[in-house]
């Protein structure tokens, strides 16, 4: 039985993360949550925080839940698998600098910064659908590779929004990167926690079966 | 690399799918849940839905539409039509939209465009531009391309982009449903104006008319609503055209 907590923390498209997580656990034992609660919480197998907007109002609403220490205790001692989206994985970093500089929960060590357009040639945000750069074999990626039913993970895109970039301090912490202007972070993931610059639940087939292969985690 | 997304557009009154020409005599083209489901599976890299009579008629925007389009749809969703305030780009998000379009509220209420991104993030906020050809220039119009607003289309682009939005989509209503192609200059024109992504819309007939748009017009996606709406033609046929015109298209998943 798992228990699929999406935390809800006031911001955010709940929806659409909840309606690819139905669709992947279509014939299974699986309770989707949709919550912040302590409780859910506990009961949780496999926690998700999406995050659309910007790095400090998603933080604030995240501390207004009251249960940011109960979450690292989930994650981080209970080693709970962990999925953060966009600005969900972004919050993870040590700081943050959208329309300032702050603090962030720093459980992967590094920085969120704009995305660099020296030459102001680049249309920003980064939108749209961009190739994956997949550059190492992972666990994970090797269940990826099974489900989509391809043999290699070249010319595979996923969905992007978004204006920053975590740039992570430990290069064996980043999986897949993407191009844009820069080498774009698109996937870390270290030991439990995931996370995705790309949107998984907006990516069709690739995004559904990465999801599918996070519920499988742990 | 990015590519360029091919977007198609449900124009929605009362719950169906519509199609009309230069924004009027409207007629039905489906249901809008089974053709989000339908394109994104052949491939659509977005599907956008626009309730086009919900500011004219001042009605609520269909909550229950957009939420059951959104169940069967794993691309990015833009609603629009109707907005007129914070809590309804919430209401929406909420449904389950990714982006929410705004048009003649962000005229009416500028201020709007700055508080909704800050509050949502800026990539959610497309402001639509419904733009027609006044001697040399292109005006502004709003309410579903009723009223004139006077104001020039290329200075209200650049004055949306510094209030924070995250996307232009521009409709030029000469084209809208004629099936003569983009307006280029004016798509042009607004594209190389901002540094936001632009959406061609209106015009759409044949395959080369995507190309251009691409091309000639500099934008970043381009949406047609009847080529696809009447099947005469499909988001395969475009991806592989362009792909053949070497401009760069997913392709990926298309033939599964």
């Amino acid at each position: 039985m798992k228990n699929v907590l999406i935390i809800d923390y006031g911001t955010g498209n709940l929806k659409s993360v909840h309606n690819a997580i139905k669709k992947v656990s279509e014939k299974q034992d699986c309770k989707i949550l949709v919550s912040s609660s302590r409780e859910d919480l506990k009961k949780s197998t496999h926690i998700i925080l999406p995050g659309v907007g910007a790095f400090e109002s998603c933080l604030n609403g995240l501390i207004k839940t009251k249960v940011l220490s109960y979450l690292e205790e989930m994650v981080l001692e209970k080693k709970k698998p962990f999925l953060g989206i966009c600005v969900g994985m972004q919050m993870l970093a040590t700081k943050g600098f959208e329309n300032g500089e702050f603090a962030g929960l720093d459980w992967i060590s590094g920085e969120v910064n704009k995305i660099n357009n020296p030459n102001n040639n680049l249309k920003i945000p980064h939108m749209g659908w961009n190739t994956l750069k997949f550059l190492k074999e992972t666990a994970f990626t090797k269940c990826l590779l099974k489900k989509m039913k391809v043999t290699n993970l070249n010319d595979i895109s996923a969905y992007f929004v978004h204006s920053y970039n975590f740039k992570n301090k430990n290069a064996n912490e980043k999986v897949i990167t993407t191009c844009y202007g820069e080498e774009i972070t698109a996937m870390i993931s270290k030991e439990n926690i995931i996370g995705t610059q790309f949107h998984p639940e907006k990516s069709h087939y690739f995004g559904l079966a990465f999801l599918k292969t996070f519920l499988e985690q742990g | 690399m990015l590519k360029i997304r091919i977007i198609p557009c449900l124009d929605v009154d009362a719950g169906r799918v519509v199609k009309g020409i230069n924004f009027l005599s409207l007629r039905d083209a489906g249901d809008p849940v089974e053709q989000a489901k339908a394109y994104s599976d052949e491939g659509a890299d977005e599907i956008t839905f626009l309730d086009i009579t919900a500011t004219h008629q001042q009605r609520r925007p269909m909550i229950d539409v957009i939420s059951k389009t959104a169940e069967k749809c794993f691309v990015p969703l833009t609603v629009g039509g109707g907005v007129k305030n914070i809590m309804d780009i919430k209401e929406f998000l909420l449904a389950g939209a990714d982006k929410v379009s705004i048009n003649s509220a962000a005229i009416k209420n500028p201020s709007l465009i700055n508080e909704s991104s800050k509050k949502f993030g800026n990539q959610c906020i497309v402001v639509a531009i419904d733009a027609k050809k006044k001697s040399k220039n292109w005006n502004v119009f709003i309410n579903g391309g009723r009223v004139d607003t006077g104001i020039d289309a290329i200075s209200w682009a650049k004055n949306i982009e510094k209030r924070g939005a995250g996307e232009i989509l521009l409709t030029s209503m000469d084209r809208d449903g004629t099936k003569n192609g983009f307006d280029l200059e004016l798509t042009s024109k607004i594209s190389s104006a901002v540094n936001i992504p632009v959406i061609a819309s209106g015009g759409v007939g044949c395959l080369k008319d995507f190309f251009d748009g691409i091309k000639l017009g500099g934008a970043s996606a381009v949406l047609a609503a009847s080529v696809f709406h009447f099947k005469e033609l499909t988001i395969k046929q475009v991806k592989k055209y362009l792909k053949s015109k070497n401009i760069n298209v997913r392709i990926d998943n298309l033939d599964k």
